[in-house]
């Protein structure tokens, strides 16, 4: 067997994906009739869950916000071939410091104080990540072993700041910490719903991922890394400078999850805050194909099938984890289907 | 100061050391066959925890510990095709591919446990494998007890070690899995396939991941729980680049990093509420990227590590 590059006619490009979420459905669908539940009623439940009312729909868009942020920064350093699988201890670096900063140690208005807070969190996220990418240019270690350490590592240092100078004095005990004070707040869009101002910031980052990575030089500098790290050197262009910028940009991106995450939903920092948000950004943002525009639409699916299956959960004894089932065989199924719109196989 | 030196010449220190580095062992030998034949296998983590599970809930349902040894084997097998279907005759990425595996096999275990065990609050014990003590051998001072009281489990790590590094070798076939690592091309001339070969290494390798999770349950912790595996997946690729992907270096690693772990445990109760307990746990984390950027620098990886083989491309 094969593999014959190929150009896919618009159809295959449609039908291939189409196919792979058909085979992520079937295959939950198997899972579903194990645990001895019709597959149509419980992926009805899981629709309705994630998108059958206005209380729905707001609680897709709310789970879909921290995704759209951890989304974008794999995609931003996948596009560079900077494999950060950090974006989990990344978001949880920009909580600490919104946290730090936000209950009280600094008094200014609201205008001040929010930006203020981003910024600096989407400095600690980013220079979270540039060290294993400096480790990686300077001394040629693997950045996905040393990503995937620090998010054990960092979650430590959460754990020992929740249980030690970040400990809410009021929290009967538990590792909390503070909530943050009014000024740090991010604001609802809905008065008495969830959804906040996390949302229209993480599709402005969208927007903006799009424009650098599309239009900018450091934005073509970054794909050419990505595509072929020995000809862009060959052709000028400095290729640790762009790796480190890379990581300073997608550690920030997933930071900036970590703010939105306390500031708009949470208000305080536990060690629960992300349930594996980093990790899922990493099928967020394959699933959309690295397009930052795409990762929009991807966070909203995927946090829909979270939501909604939490949902059905509760309605019927299917677990919830069958979301994180669907969204790891969706990953692979997707990849598959990229490849057979790329490649024709040729069995001899 | 006396206190944290002493902890090095007790018994239980090693025998805790050598406890603590036979899932290492096991995981470690299958990543680093995987990455011989030129296959990164990021599944590792999550193909743990499908081996954990799966090992327990055979010998929790009545099977025997061996049985469920085997199942374990057979389980992190499947999960190690899959990524060898993916990335080998497809050429999907490694990295994305592998994160998707780890992915996959930790949810459909969850997803498993929770659909076969939906009340639980304390996950049930089982009746794991018990010390075997080897006589005389286990009378020596210090070593005794750590090399020669151990499970079977343990020892069957021992005994995974020699017969890799023999296969890897000391036999045609372990020169093929290496040829299909360094110089596909070179196997390819020969006749032999090397998406077979890198197929075969990825199953057995994932094979051997399992078996280490299969020890967490089986040997060490008796009940399988969640987030048991805890980043030992990753620690075991750290630990196949620290020995330069050979058998007997991985061996002595995984057992340093035993000893590490084994000793930050007892200087945490030497040093007591002085220093927050989650320092110490953050250490054998450490330890691994440290241990990375010390060799990384004459770390010669498989020549062929990551690079999909295309019949005819050059």
């Amino acid at each position: 067997m094969r593999l014959e590059p190929r150009i896919a006619s618009p159809a295959q490009t449609i039908l291939y994906p189409v196919a792979a979420f058909a085979a992520t459905f079937a295959f939950a669908a198997l899972l579903v009739l194990m645990a001895g539940v019709s597959p149509l009623g419980v992926f009805r439940l899981v629709f309705l869950g994630a998108a059958g009312s206005q209380f729905a729909l707001l609680e897709t868009l709310t789970r879909a916000t921290p995704l759209i942020f951890t989304g974008l920064a794999v995609t931003v350093a996948f596009r560079a071939k900077l494999w950060n699988i950090g974006a989990e201890a990344q978001l949880y670096i920009g909580a600490v410091v919104t946290v730090v900063l936000g209950t009280g140690a600094v008094a200014a208005p609201s205008w001040v104080l929010v930006p203020l807070i981003a910024l600096a969190a989407m400095l600690a996220g980013g220079l979270l990540l540039l060290g294993p990418a400096l480790l990686k240019t300077r001394f040629g270690v693997d950045e996905v072993v040393t990503t995937l350490l620090l998010n054990f590592i960092v979650l430590l240092f959460v754990s020992m700041l929740l249980e030690g100078p970040l400990k809410d004095p009021m929290g009967l005990g538990w590792p909390q910490s503070q909530r943050v004070v009014a000024e740090a707040q991010w604001p609802r869009l809905v008065q008495g719903k969830r959804l906040h101002m996390g949302f229209p910031v993480a599709i402005l980052a969208a927007l903006a991922v799009w424009l650098m990575l599309a239009r900018s030089v450091l934005g073509y500098e970054m794909r050419a890394v990505g595509h072929n790290a020995a000809a862009a050197r060959f052709a000028g262009i400095p290729v640790n400078r762009v790796l480190a910028l890379t990581a300073l940009i997608s550690g920030g991106l997933a930071a900036l999850g970590g703010v939105s995450e306390v500031s708009g939903l949470k208000g305080n920092l536990t060690l629960d805050l992300s349930p594996g948000f980093g990790y899922t950004g990493i099928v967020v943002a394959m699933l959309a194909l690295l397009h930052p525009l795409g990762v929009v639409a991807s966070a909203i699916f995927v946090a829909g099938i979270f939501v909604g299956a939490d949902a059905m959960s509760r309605a019927v004894g299917v677990p919830s984890y069958i979301a994180d089932v669907m969204t790891a065989t969706a990953l692979l199924t997707m990849g598959t289907a990229i490849v057979f719109t790329r490649y024709r196989i040729r069995w001899r | 100061m006396a206190a944290a030196l002493e902890i090095l010449f007790t018994a239980s220190f090693w025998v805790a050391a050598v406890r603590i580095a036979s899932p290492l062992i096991f995981a470690t030998l299958g990543e680093l066959i995987c990455e011989r034949a030129g296959v990164l296998n990021l599944g590792i983590e999550g193909i743990m925890v499908a081996g954990a599970f799966a090992g327990w809930i055979t010998v929790y349902s009545g099977g025997d510990l061996w049985t469920g040894v085997a199942v374990a084997a057979l389980t992190g097998a499947a999960f190690g095709l899959l990524h060898g279907l993916l990335t080998v005759p497809l050429g999907l990425s490694q990295h994305v591919t592998g994160i998707g595996i780890t992915l996959l096999a930790t949810s459909l275990t969850y997803y498993t446990y929770r659909l076969a065990l939906p009340e639980v609050t304390s996950p049930p014990k089982i009746e794991a494998f018990r010390p075997l003590e080897i006589p005389v051998l286990s009378d020596l001072p210090l070593i005794g007890p750590a090399l020669f009281a151990q499970t079977p489990f343990t020892y069957l790590a021992f005994v995974a070690a020699a017969l890799v590094a023999w296969l890897l070798y000391r036999t045609p076939l372990g020169l093929a899995l290496r040829a299909a690592g360094e110089n596909p091309d070179a196997l390819e001339a020969q006749g032999l396939s090397v998406t077979a070969i890198r197929m075969g290494a990825v199953a057995a390798g994932s094979a051997l991941m399992a078996v280490g999770g299969a020890f967490l349950t089986m040997s060490a912790f008796n009940s399988f729980f969640f987030e048991m595996v805890n980043g030992r997946g990753w620690v075991c690729i750290a630990l196949v680049v620290f020995g330069s992907w050979r058998p007997g270096k991985a061996l002595l690693g995984a057992i340093l990093f035993g000893a590490f772990d084994a000793y930050q445990v007892r200087l945490q109760g030497v040093v007591g509420d002085a220093v927050p307990y989650q320092v110490f746990l953050m250490l054998p984390y450490v330890l691994s990227i440290l241990a990375l950027v010390a060799v990384s620098r004459r770390a010669s990886y498989p020549r062929a590590l990551m690079v999909p083989y295309r019949k005819g491309e050059r």
